[in-house]
């Protein structure tokens, strides 16, 4: 009964430049995905430390999600390159800490991809829901 | 503690019609910190912002969080209004709740529950945000234009007739784009050459424009207002000063390879003149097919140039170039033949592409204006027109409209009949789009006037049998297969970005759409504008369009363009990096993986060039001990902001 009635609170971090505009272009486009991200605009995905990754699950969210301009056209040029590598270390720290695997992604969504951010998030949400709540970082309170 | 208005818009239904906005602001007004919490039906309307300034002044608001469309839109209304209430700009924030909350989800009571979390997350950011004065920057008064076809052209000539100067790039050695490829325009029909010549001698002569033909622009540094700018000149190997256009080279020269101007219709050699009138008006030659620059090897060029204008020892050169603004006019190309291989393209010499038959229409051209086919020179007496020729298909092509073949079929078609009075022209088309002033009614004397057959359907496929191409295909209209034994067919091939477009793009770091053409900021506001400040799109660059629409738009850039470089000083955004000194210990990681070099090392401290920082924050995110951080992005506000987002 649980699994079914779930519903994960996910963060995502988005690029001003191409996956806010691209979340901005599936709600021009009234396409329509599942309510439970909640969005949070940056500047660039290479400015998402580890510790908002971390903050996130402590604070209790079931999943994270880091998106930012595909590889080779940051709007900061190369800022995604050093999001990609950051994201992959932290997704290792993740899973040695036994978080589970799915619970945390990287995505690459430009400002024309509305339909890929829906897809996305709409597989993110199908893929976490059987997961239930994330208990292993978020803080006892 | 802070004293927060918070403001809802109804979007009309467009945000009220998902969002309880009155929940919202019910339960914005228990937020800790909210003092003021009311919606209204159009915020961003007259009334709306009179409401927030209002507001402001009563109620002595010191931040203010607008909870309606993306901050693409209406951030700076919306901050100009907390200004014109007397609050510093940066204490506005914006909460979209319509483009990623109500537009995208239907489940009321979710939606609601979504935009207040979104909602408390801007309180929490503006909570944390500092007053902000723009850093300002001098101007540099000069523009780049990337492009010498009629776009870049009509955008140098406005820029510089207005007291700009100008610096004007095109890759080949001529300007005129591929306007001057054609014979006549529609829907007047006046020659192509006879109306742009003019202009490409005036972009030529213009004391304010310094034209780089055979020039390609390699790097952009630099931020709007301010751009450094490297272009390399190829050498052409020919001192234009010296050659007189004498053409004694190109009788000499051994190599014949197909000529780009005529579209491969004819041949031209090594050193080659595009087009008589090339402007600049001299010689290139092509170092790619000439067999040697060693006069050991061939020379023959140089031996018989009188004026001695041959300079094998001619090199590349490296040309830098500052400017305030550049516009990008890079035009378009046709679709690759080699994907229109159910067309016959490329396989059957009779069978062309659009540009190729304006070269048999041109006075000028290879044939000298006859129509003849290209096989064996005979006039063709049944031409079939095939428009959408990659366009209008997205499962195999081109998923857009490529919008001019309508205009330029009937064109063709019509000029054909001018030239061959006994012959017959068919067009095979989806839908006529005539929009536009005179278009319809061109269309309409093509039927009418001089009889050409139009088909409504798609041509299934094209072979050729005994001398003529037969053209299978179906009328839609009338419910029947239709064959045709044309003697020549042209395909309205669809337009797509010229190449190269895509990796200058890259070096400009401004945006493109799916199918490749420059994306403009805003579809319908800001259509001569790149989302990259500093940058104009003009012309077929941005979608396909015909020439009066790309004239339009180049003025419109260079117009744009002006408001830049008609200001002294023009503000930057303050939203930079600042260092926290006595956490710094002077390790330089962020120094390092700062794409823009605003960053330094000076005495042990990293130090921020506020005026090259973009603030995009992969300092912040890089530095182990927190020493580094974007205002009003700093990571205390990330860390409120994700609290607020998951409820807490």
């Amino acid at each position: 009964m649980m699994a079914e009635e779930f519903e994960p609170k996910i963060v995502a971090f988005l690029c001003k430049w191409c996956s806010s505009a691209g979340s901005d272009l599936a709600g021009v486009s009234r396409m329509q995905y599942p309510a439970n991200v909640l969005p949070i605009t940056v500047m660039c995905s290479g400015s998402v430390s580890p510790l908002y990754i971390l903050s996130a699950f402590n604070k209790g969210a079931d999943g994270v999600l880091v998106s930012g301009c595909h590889p080779g056209d940051c709007h900061y040029i190369k800022g995604n390159y050093y999001a990609r590598r950051r994201i992959a270390l932290v997704k290792k720290l993740l899973e040695f800490f036994g978080l589970e695997p799915q619970r945390f992604q990287m995505s690459w969504v430009s400002a024309a991809e509305g339909t890929k951010y829906r897809e996305i998030i709409k597989d993110f949400v199908q893929e976490i829901k059987p997961l239930g709540p994330q208990t292993k970082l978020r803080r006892n309170v | 503690m802070k004293r927060t208005g918070v403001f809802i818009c109804h979007c009309g239904i467009n945000i009220a019609g998902t969002v309880d906005v009155k929940k919202v602001a019910k339960e914005l007004a228990k937020h800790p910190g909210v003092t003021h919490a009311e919606d209204y039906v159009y915020m961003c309307s007259d009334p709306g912002q009179n409401l927030i300034i209002d507001a402001i002044k009563e109620k002595k608001l010191d931040k203010v969080v607008v909870a309606c469309c993306s901050p693409t839109l209406h951030e700076s209304t919306f901050r100009n209004t907390s200004k014109s209430g007397g609050l510093n700009e940066f204490q506005c924030e914006i909460a979209n709740i319509r483009e990623q909350c109500s537009w995208v989800h239907k489940d009321m009571t979710k939606a609601t529950e979504k935009a207040i979390k979104i909602t408390k997350s801007a309180v929490e950011r503006v909570q944390k945000n500092e007053s902000l004065e723009p850093i300002t920057v001098p101007v540099t008064k000069r523009a780049l234009v990337i492009g010498g076809g009629i776009a870049g052209i009509q955008s140098a000539l406005d820029l510089a007739n207005s007291g700009f100067e100008v610096v004007l790039v095109e890759k080949n050695p001529s300007v005129g784009g591929h306007m001057i490829q054609l014979s006549e325009t529609f829907p007047t029909l006046d020659c192509s050459q006879c109306i742009l010549t003019p202009k490409m001698v005036e972009v030529s002569k213009h004391p304010k424009i310094r034209l780089l033909t055979y020039s390609e622009v390699q790097e952009v540094s630099g931020y709007v207002g301010n751009f450094k700018v490297k272009i390399l000149k190829k050498p052409t190997y020919v001192d234009p000063d010296k050659c007189t256009l004498c053409d004694e080279c190109t009788k000499v020269c051994p190599v014949v390879v197909p000529d780009e101007f005529d579209l491969g219709l004819t041949g031209r050699r090594a050193i080659y003149i595009p087009f008589p009138q090339a402007i600049p008006a001299t010689y290139t030659l092509d170092i790619k097919n000439c067999p040697g620059l060693l006069p050991i090897a061939c020379g023959k060029c140089a031996d018989v140039c009188e004026p001695e204008a041959i300079d094998y020892d001619m090199k590349p050169e490296i040309i830098e170039e500052e400017v305030g603004a550049i516009i990008v006019a890079t035009g378009y190309d046709l679709y690759d033949k080699e994907k229109m291989a159910e067309y016959g393209y490329g396989k059957y010499a009779n069978v062309l592409d659009g540009l190729q038959f304006e070269r048999l229409l041109s006075a000028s051209g290879p044939t000298l204006g006859k129509i003849l086919r290209p096989s064996d020179h005979k006039e063709p007496k049944e031409v079939v027109f095939i428009q959408c020729a990659g366009s209008r298909d997205p499962e195999m092509h081109c998923p857009y409209c490529s919008k001019i073949c309508c205009m330029y079929t009937a064109k063709h078609a019509m000029l054909y009949k001018h030239h061959v009075h006994d012959g017959q022209a068919y067009v095979f088309y989806i839908d006529i789009r005539s929009g536009g002033k005179d278009y319809e009614e061109f269309v309409q004397r093509a039927v009418e006037e001089d009889g050409v057959v139009y088909l409504r359907g798609k041509v299934s496929k094209i072979f050729e049998e005994k001398g003529k191409i037969k053209v299978w295909g179906v009328d839609t209209l009338i419910g029947k297969d239709i064959e045709i034994d044309a003697d020549m067919v042209v395909l309205a091939m669809a337009m797509r970005p010229s190449q190269g477009a895509k990796e200058l793009s890259k070096k400009l770091k401004i945006a493109i759409d799916k199918d490749g053409f420059l994306s403009e900021a805003h579809p319908k506001l800001r259509p001569v504008e790149s989302v990259s400040s500093g940058f104009f799109l003009a012309g077929a660059a941005q979608a396909p369009k015909d020439i009066p629409e790309a004239v339009a738009q180049a003025s419109g850039a260079a117009a744009k363009a002006i408001t830049i470089l008609s200001q002294e000083r023009l503000h930057h955004a303050p939203t930079v990096a600042k260092v926290k000194p006595n956490l710094c210990t002077g390790c330089g990681m962020c120094v390092l993986v700062c794409p823009y070099e605003a960053l330094s090392l000076k005495n042990g401290k990293v130090e921020v060039n506020e005026v090259l920082c973009e603030g995009c924050g992969t300092c912040s995110a890089t530095c182990l001990r927190a020493a580094i951080e974007v205002r009003n992005f700093t990571p205390l506000q990330i860390h409120e902001m994700i609290r607020s987002s998951l409820g807490g």
